[in-house]
Formats: structure tokens, C-alpha cells, sequence
């Protein structure tokens, strides 16, 4: 594992990105205007890498993961650039997009009880996409079904493969959910809250299984989650998003050890350790609310909760650079960093 | 008793302004208004009609039969014994209304309390299911032939045919709110105060459901016009020489080929009806909608 | 057999028997002596005895039931007080029109309610969807029976196209008898077409914004494929419920579509005998009425759990 985490490591250096993704924009249109969701994330993912993307809920982390591919509904307005092994995917037809779905870029969702289609077998599912993208017959996807399960550690994968989503309990739904999406063996792997609704020991068989993908096929892995245990677990680089935008952009043991945007430190106040398997260690409460997504071009959007705020933050928006830390590919977006040794943030500082 | 004011004290001023949001959500919907002004002029006309009408309904003039719609002193022309239609479709829609209402009411006053009862009571649901699936298991055409074979055929007993054909939907609406509010802590409060069912069911659940009732009955009308124009239609509803749109349009398809506007417009004037009546329901079952407050 | 359709099955049976209990006391409670209503024409002293006794009148209720469901199991409603026929001989012609016309008309609703329920949910908020909708508000509130009147004064007498009235046989001319039954099956089916394409519209929108459906696409399914594996699917399952529970209105809306086009089927014998007062044939026409609802009612569920694999194997009432 570490081998690998190495060859991550300086792919992420040396290598092609196999994922770029440049000033990416989305806004929704609705009744009372456009709102902003994402406001220019910039972000490479190198080939065999696990990234983290984590923020609190309504950060448009989700957004984000869900425009890759052209998910997002037809109210979604963006811009920017998502580039896939140098394909440009943003403003592409349908059909080359349907080419890239489930083959190239793969999505695990958090839900995988409902994510699942009820009234067909987990093997029809799974094969679903192989008989679209790699021309198989349904007897063929439904054999390569079987393999498949068992791949994500499902028990007795010849008789599963005939069971409806409802036989099965939580954790193995999203072992289905994960067959499924590395079933054409994409070089992408968006695994959006994949353990969110489960337990905390089931969470870690599927952390397990995500790792053995990256470790035994090199998939890329995004992972979307507002659990910083995950991230310590499973993740080697981190990207902290807040109210749209990137804030903060580390290795994983840097993060955790020298956090340098405000927010994240807040975030890590009562964090855990990386590497030593952190079970359910949840975001810590900030204070104040995640701001409405409208325009706040000229500021930083965490001013208003910020303990170490000034005019100057609220009047310029900072641009994401490298602050000068352990590790050169450690960028944050921040006036006033936290300096490192990493401190405990004080939120009574005026 | 002053415990149990509490909980209806927290709920009625939510109730009072929900019903200004439904009313404001209906204003705002065109269809809305103009379904709601069709249905205050038909109503209008209906009322009056005995009165306003320009001819006396049974009034035969054989000298001028099939005249055409147009002809001077009859606008919408005269039938095969030479009354006034537009005078007929007056009172025809006068009497469609009175059926409506009639069957509403009949399926409301047995299903309403029959569905609480379903909903409150576990040991009732089973028996009341059986009632119901019974009830489903004759339809209003057969219930009316039925009806009409052992009481004959009037505009009463078509009424009542409709109107119990139309119990089991009243039933599973209201069982199914009653199980819901049941869930919801005001009612539960009450329960723990000690309240008697009864007193909980009438002070709290009914006035909580009237709002899905009120759709019921919206969407049960129209379906009690065609029903009427259907069973008069066939001779088992409203009896001539009385007024009926059914009546007159199975009067129409026997001169089809002499007159054959007559089989036009009393048609029309039942679809205008249960049109406007669907077209209001809808509008006031989405205004009604919680998912429509976010 | 899971536990739910067990359930559903002594269900159906009770109900049939509380039917039968009812149609059974309705001709009880015919006003006046029944015997003097079986009688017809000849009221004589005698007759009403023969009649008594035959009908065994003069014996205690439940006997009378117990025979009556008897007689019924094997297939006997007696003969027409009118005719002297045999019921179950009047049923065997009067039924194949009646179920022809009634499959047909099923038929035909399912194809453009589900057909017009998918277009307008997937072309939500654009042209087609108001005209699916503004059709289906027509629909519900059409008298089909007029459209009937309609159809005939305008399609079939003035162009020929259709014949106004009469049937053929699908044994003799299967082409004369569809070119007889597709007008009526086509007006009996707008009342059901608009109940379920509002149906098929409300149960697409909740399966298209559902999270399998997205799941789906993310696989990088066309659309079509989204939208008749996936979302269609499960919107089925309402459908077929709404087809079950509106079985009722089409065989009122057969009797009248049948009067209408002079089809030689069930409901013209129901409305020939109220009018003749033939007692015999309306118990015979309510009770089978009431079978046949809860009878496929009853195979609706047995569908139902094809369809929907939760029912098949877990159980468990919905």
C-alpha cells in the first residue's frame, strides 16, 4: 500500500493529472435569481490517488462531484474547465458525456438503499453498464456481475447477484453500489458520502474495500465527505471547500498537522489523528451560518465567522496560494493564516 | 378541559394562517379564479333558475319543434315537442347540482365517520376494510341498477347510488389523514390529558382533516354529475318529463338525425360543469399541498 | 405464496361471500312478495306457490342462502322471467362482448395514459405537458357516453368510416368485429386513459427525481433507457393498482357504451332486464359484476408482486 501511495504521491507531482479541473463555476437559475453554488475550484486529480473533499453540507462539494460528469439538472449553469486525460468535458454533447459516465467517471452515492432501483436485480444493475459501454451480452455482464461481487467482498456472489436490493443489508448495497461503478473499471471514482448512512463498522469494511480498489486497479478516487475520520482514513491529499470555494488544499498528515486556513483548523478543533482509524469523528460546530452561495466577489465568505477577520478580508477575497509550510504543495486561502506549529484556534480573538 | 384548550391554542393560529395562505395560493392561480367564477355563475343560474328561466320547462309547443339554436324566442332552439332548451338545460343543470350535492353529502355523512373511526380504531380498521372493499365491488351503475330494481328509478335513488359508490374513496382519504394526525403530537398530547376519543376525534382530528376532506368532495362532484347524466341518460336517474341533461341528451340521440345540435349542447354543458369543478379541485389540492409551502 | 398474498386471498373470498350475502338479500328485499316480483305476467294462486316452492321461499333464510350459493357455485342463476332462458346461456353470449370490448378499451387507456403520463413528466414545464394535462382534465370530465353520440352522428353516420351500432362475432370475422369494437372501445377507454396518465405523470416525476434514477444515469444510460428500465418501471406498479380499483367505472361505463353502440353485450341484458323487471337476470348481472371486480382485484395483486419484488418475497401489507 504504501508502494502505491507513493507512486500516487509522485504522480501527483510528476505525472499527467488523470482529472483537471480549472476555475470550475456552477450556478442554479430559480425563481429569485442565480444562485451561486461553486465559484472557481481549481483541482488535479493524479492517476491512483485518493483525494478528499470535505467541507459542511451545502459547501457545493456535492455540486462540484455531480458536474464532472454532467450530472447536474438542466437548471445548472457552468463554466470553467473539466478535463478528463485532456478531454474537455464541460459543454460537451450528451452522447460523448454518455461515454464518459460510468466508464471514465464512476459515481457512488450516499444513499444505497434508494440509489439502488428496487425492482431490479442487483446483477441486471450492475451489468447495466457493461452491456452499454462494453458491448457485452446480458449472459456475459451478468457472469462478470458475479466476479465483481465478489471483488467488493460480497459472501456467495453467485447467488447475490440474483437478489433484489431489499435482501440486502446497507453495508452490502454499497459494496453493490461500488461493484457497479468500478464495473467498466473507470479511472475516476466519485464516491459521494459513501458512508454517511452507515454504521460505523460497516463504514470501515467500505473504506477497506475503496482502498483495495485504488491499491489492486490504480482508480482515482474523489472522496466526498463532511467526515474528517474518512478523510484520515483512506484520503493522501485533502481539499477543504467552503460556502463554493476551495479554502484549503494539503497531503492528508499536513492538513491534520498544520492547518493553515482558518477554517479548517476550526474544523480540526477535536480532530483525529491520520492514519489511526478515527471512526465517526464528525465536524465540529463553528459558529454562525454557512453563508448564502449568492456573490461575494470582493470577500472572503468565512469574514463573518472568522475570529481572526479584518477589513481587509472583507473586501478582498484571497486568492488560493502556497503558504509557506512543510510541504510545497500545501495551498490555503487565507489573509491571516494560522501560523504553524499548528495552533489551537481562538475563537474569542477579536 | 382547560388542559385540553392548550393544544388547540397552539394549533389554531397555524390553521388560521394556513387558510390565508391557501386562499392567497388560489387567488394567484388564474385557473383557480376562473373555475371559482364559472362554478358562483352556474351555482347562481341553478339557484334561480325556476325563476329566471324563460319558459316554463314542460311548456310542448307543437307548432315550432327542432327549431335550430338561433331561432327567435328560443336561443338555443326547442326540443321534439317544441320546449325551450335553453330553459330545460337551466333547470337540467339545476337538477345535475342538486344530485351532486345530494350524493356528496350522502357519501361524506357515512364515509367521514366510518374513516375516523378506521384510522383511530385498530379493531375497527379490518371490519371497516371489509366494508369498503365491498362497497368497491359494485360499481355506482350496477349499485343504481340495483337500486332502481327495488325502488325504483328517481333522481333520489340515483343520488344515492352515486353517492354510496362513492363512500370507500371518502373512507381510505380520511382513514389515511386520521392515522396521520393520530401520529402528531397535539393529538397525542390530548390523548396523555386524558381526553375521550370521541372528544379527540371531534376536537382534534376531524378539523385537522377537513382540509383533505374538502379535496374529496372537489374531485367526488364532478364524478357525481356524469354519474347523474349516465344513469338519467339510461332512464334509471331523474324521470321525464323533469329536466335533465342526461334525459335530454338520450331524447337527442333518438331525433340525432332530424336535430343534431340537440346532442351537442347539453353535453357541453355537463363537461363545462365537471370541468370546472376538476380544474378548481386541482387547483385546490395543490394550494393545499404542504410541499408547496417551502 | 408470501404471507401478503395469503392474506389477500381470504380477503377476496370474504368479500365475495359478504356479496353474495348481499345480492342475496336484496331480492329479499324487492317490495311486496317477492314470489308476486318472480312471477311476471301469471299471478295466479298456483303459480306463485310453483313459484314459492321452486325458489324455496317457503323456507328458513339460511337454507334459502345455502341453496341459493349452491346453485350459484355450479353455475345456475335460474331462468329469465321474460323469456324463460336459462341466465347462464344468456351470459355466455352477452360476456365474450362485454370482455372483448372491456380489454380493448383497458388496452387502449393504458397505451395513451401511460404513453401521454411519461411525455408530459418528461417534458415537464414545456408545451407537451400542458397539453397532456389539459387533455386529461378533459377526459376526466367528458361523459364518454356522449362523446359516444358524438362519435356516431359525426364519424359514423356522416362518414361512414365506422359502423353506428351492431357486432360481429370474433369467431366469424375478427376484421368486421374490430371494425365494430375499436369506436366504443376508444370512447370507454378516455375516462380511464386521463385517470392514468395523471397517475403515470405524478408517479414518472417522483421516480425521475429519485436517487436509482440518477444512480442510472451516472452509469451512462440514454435516456430512453433511464427512463423505460428504470423509471417506468416503478411507476408501473401504480398504474397497474389504478387499473384494478377502476374496473368498477368501466363496467358502468361498458353498460352505457353498449346502449349507446347497440352491442349485444352484459350491460344492454342489465338495462333490458331493470326495464322488464327481471329479477333473475339483474341478481345474476350484480353478483357477477361484484365477482369479477374482486376476482381481478385479486389477480391485480398476484401482478403486483411480479412487478414489484419487495411484495414477492418480504411480505408485509403496503
Amino acid at each position: 500500500m504504501t508502494v502505491v501511495q507513493a507512486a500516487g504521491a509522485a504522480a501527483a507531482t510528476t505525472g499527467a493529472p488523470v482529472l483537471e479541473v480549472r476555475d470550475l463555476c456552477v450556478s442554479f437559475r430559480t425563481e429569485g435569481g442565480s444562485v451561486s453554488a461553486v465559484d472557481r475550484v481549481t483541482l488535479d486529480l493524479a492517476p491512483g490517488e485518493i483525494v478528499g473533499l470535505v467541507g459542511e453540507s451545502g459547501c457545493g462539494k456535492s455540486v462540484t462531484a455531480m458536474s464532472l460528469a454532467g450530472l447536474l439538472p438542466d437548471s445548472a449553469r457552468v463554466s470553467g474547465s473539466v478535463r478528463l486525460e485532456g478531454t474537455e468535458l464541460v459543454g460537451t454533447r450528451e452522447s460523448v458525456l454518455r461515454r464518459v459516465r460510468g466508464k471514465e467517471i464512476a459515481y457512488i452515492f450516499q444513499e444505497p438503499m434508494t440509489s439502488l432501483n428496487p425492482v431490479l436485480t442487483v446483477g441486471r444493475q450492475i451489468g447495466e453498464a457493461l452491456q452499454v459501454h462494453e458491448r457485452m451480452s446480458r449472459r456475459a455482464a451478468r457472469a462478470r456481475a458475479v466476479e465483481l461481487l465478489s471483488l467488493v467482498g460480497i459472501p456467495s456472489p453467485a447467488t447475490r447477484v440474483d437478489n433484489y436490493p431489499h435482501q440486502l443489508s446497507g453495508g452490502m448495497r454499497q459494496r453493490v453500489m461500488i461493484a457497479m461503478a468500478v464495473a467498466c473499471g473507470p479511472k475516476v471514482l466519485v464516491a459521494d458520502e459513501p458512508t454517511t448512512a452507515l454504521d460505523v463498522t460497516v463504514q470501515a469494511g467500505i473504506l477497506k474495500v475503496l482502498r483495495d480498489l485504488r491499491d489492486r486497479l490504480g482508480t482515482t478516487i474523489l472522496i466526498i465527505t463532511h467526515d474528517l475520520g474518512v478523510i484520515a482514513d483512506v484520503a493522501d491529499r485533502v481539499v477543504v471547500m467552503y460556502a463554493g470555494r476551495i479554502v484549503e488544499r494539503a497531503p492528508v498528515t499536513d492538513l491534520f498537522a498544520h492547518p493553515r486556513h482558518r477554517y479548517t483548523a476550526g474544523l480540526l478543533s477535536a480532530s483525529p489523528t491520520p492514519g489511526v482509524h478515527a471512526g465517526s469523528q464528525r465536524l465540529q460546530e463553528i459558529p454562525g451560518l454557512v453563508p448564502v452561495l449568492s456573490s461575494q466577489p470582493d470577500a472572503c465568505t468565512f469574514a463573518d465567522r472568522c475570529p481572526a477577520a479584518d477589513a481587509r478580508c472583507r473586501s478582498a477575497a484571497p486568492p488560493l496560494e502556497p503558504v509557506g509550510s512543510t510541504a510545497a504543495d500545501h495551498l490555503a486561502a487565507c489573509w491571516h493564516p494560522c501560523p504553524t506549529p499548528r495552533t489551537q484556534p481562538e475563537e474569542t480573538t477579536p | 378541559m382547560t388542559v385540553l384548550t392548550v393544544p388547540m391554542a397552539e394549533a389554531t393560529p397555524a390553521g388560521t394562517t394556513r387558510r390565508a395562505r391557501v386562499l392567497r395560493r388560489l387567488r394567484r392561480n388564474p385557473l383557480a379564479v376562473v373555475s371559482f367564477v364559472v362554478l358562483a355563475l352556474v351555482a347562481v343560474v341553478a339557484v334561480l333558475s325556476p325563476w329566471i328561466a324563460p319558459y316554463a320547462v314542460e311548456q310542448t309547443d307543437f307548432a315550432h319543434t327542432f327549431a335550430p339554436p338561433g331561432t327567435p324566442g328560443h336561443v338555443l332552439g326547442t326540443d321534439d315537442l317544441g320546449r325551450d332548451v335553453l330553459s330545460r338545460i337551466m333547470l337540467g343543470a339545476r337538477a345535475s347540482l342538486q344530485v351532486a350535492l345530494l350524493a356528496v353529502a350522502t357519501s361524506l355523512v357515512v364515509g367521514v365517520p366510518l374513516g375516523l373511526a378506521a384510522g383511530y380504531f385498530r379493531a375497527w380498521d379490518a371490519v371497516i376494510s371489509r366494508l369498503t372493499d365491498l362497497l368497491l365491488a359494485f360499481p355506482f351503475l350496477i349499485m343504481a341498477v340495483g337500486l332502481a330494481a327495488i325502488r325504483g328509478a328517481s333522481l333520489t335513488n340515483a343520488a344515492v347510488a352515486i353517492g354510496i359508490a362513492q363512500i370507500p374513496g371518502v373512507i381510505r382519504v380520511v382513514r389515511s389523514d386520521t392515522l396521520r394526525l393520530k401520529s402528531l403530537d397535539f393529538v397525542a398530547a390530548a390523548v396523555v390529558d386524558g381526553a375521550s376519543d370521541l372528544w379527540v376525534l371531534a376536537r382534534h382530528v376531524l378539523p385537522n382533516a377537513t382540509s383533505v376532506i374538502l379535496v374529496q368532495a372537489t374531485v367526488a362532484v364532478p364524478a357525481a354529475i356524469l354519474g347523474e347524466a349516465v344513469l338519467s341518460f339510461l332512464g334509471l336517474g331523474i324521470q321525464p318529463p323533469a329536466p335533465s341533461l342526461g334525459t335530454m341528451l338520450a331524447t337527442a340521440q333518438q331525433f340525432a338525425a332530424r336535430a343534431p345540435w340537440a346532442a351537442v349542447l347539453p353535453g357541453v354543458v355537463i363537461m363545462g360543469l365537471a370541468l370546472a369543478f376538476n380544474v378548481f379541485g386541482d387547483a385546490l389540492r395543490d394550494a393545499l399541498d404542504p410541499k408547496g409551502d417551502r | 405464496m408470501s404471507r401478503y398474498l395469503i392474506t389477500r386471498a381470504w380477503q377476496s373470498a370474504l368479500t365475495l361471500l359478504l356479496s353474495t350475502v348481499v345480492v342475496f338479500l336484496g331480492v329479499r328485499a324487492l317490495p311486496g312478495d317477492p314470489a308476486l316480483a318472480l312471477a311476471g305476467e301469471d299471478r295466479s294462486p298456483e303459480a306463485l306457490a310453483a313459484i314459492r316452492h321452486h325458489y324455496g321461499l317457503d323456507q328458513p333464510l339460511p337454507l334459502q342462502f345455502a341453496r341459493y350459493l349452491g346453485r350459484v357455485a355450479q353455475g345456475d342463476f335460474g331462468e329469465s322471467i321474460r323469456t324463460g332462458v336459462p341466465v347462464s346461456s344468456m351470459l355466455t353470449t352477452a360476456l365474450p362482448v362485454t370482455v372483448e370490448l372491456s380489454v380493448l378499451a383497458i388496452l387502449i387507456a393504458t397505451a395513451l395514459g401511460v404513453g401521454a403520463g411519461v411525455l408530459a413528466a418528461v417534458r415537464r414545464g414545456r408545451p407537451a405537458e400542458w397539453l397532456a394535462n389539459g387533455l386529461a382534465l378533459v377526459g376526466l370530465s367528458v361523459p364518454h357516453f356522449w362523446l359516444g353520440l358524438l362519435a356516431i352522428l359525426y364519424l359514423s353516420v356522416a362518414t361512414g368510416l365506422f359502423p353506428a351500432s351492431g357486432f360481429v362475432p370474433l369467431g366469424d370475422d375478427p376484421v368486421g368485429n374490430l371494425h365494430h369494437l375499436v369506436l366504443p372501445a376508444v370512447i370507454l377507454g378516455t375516462g380511464l386513459a386521463a385517470i392514468i396518465m395523471r397517475q403515470t405523470r405524478s408517479a414518472m416525476l417522483d421516480s425521475l427525481s429519485s436517487d436509482y434514477v440518477r444512480t442510472a444515469k451516472a452509469k451512462g444510460l440514454r435516456p430512453r433507457a433511464v427512463i423505460s428500465r428504470h423509471a417506468l418501471r416503478n411507476s408501473l406498479i401504480v398504474v397497474v393498482t389504478i387499473v384494478g380499483l377502476q374496473l368498477g367505472g368501466l363496467i358502468s361505463g361498458a353498460v352505457v357504451t353498449e346502449q349507446i353502440f347497440g352491442l349485444p353485450g352484459f350491460g344492454k341484458m342489465t338495462i333490458d332486464a331493470v326495464f322488464q323487471r327481471d329479477y333473475p337476470v339483474i341478481q345474476a348481472v350484480v353478483l357477477l359484476t361484484a365477482t369479477a371486480y374482486i376476482v381481478i382485484n385479486f389477480l391485480v395483486d398476484l401482478l403486483y408482486s411480479v412487478i414489484d419484488p419487495r411484495i414477492r418475497v418480504a411480505g408485509g401489507a403496503a
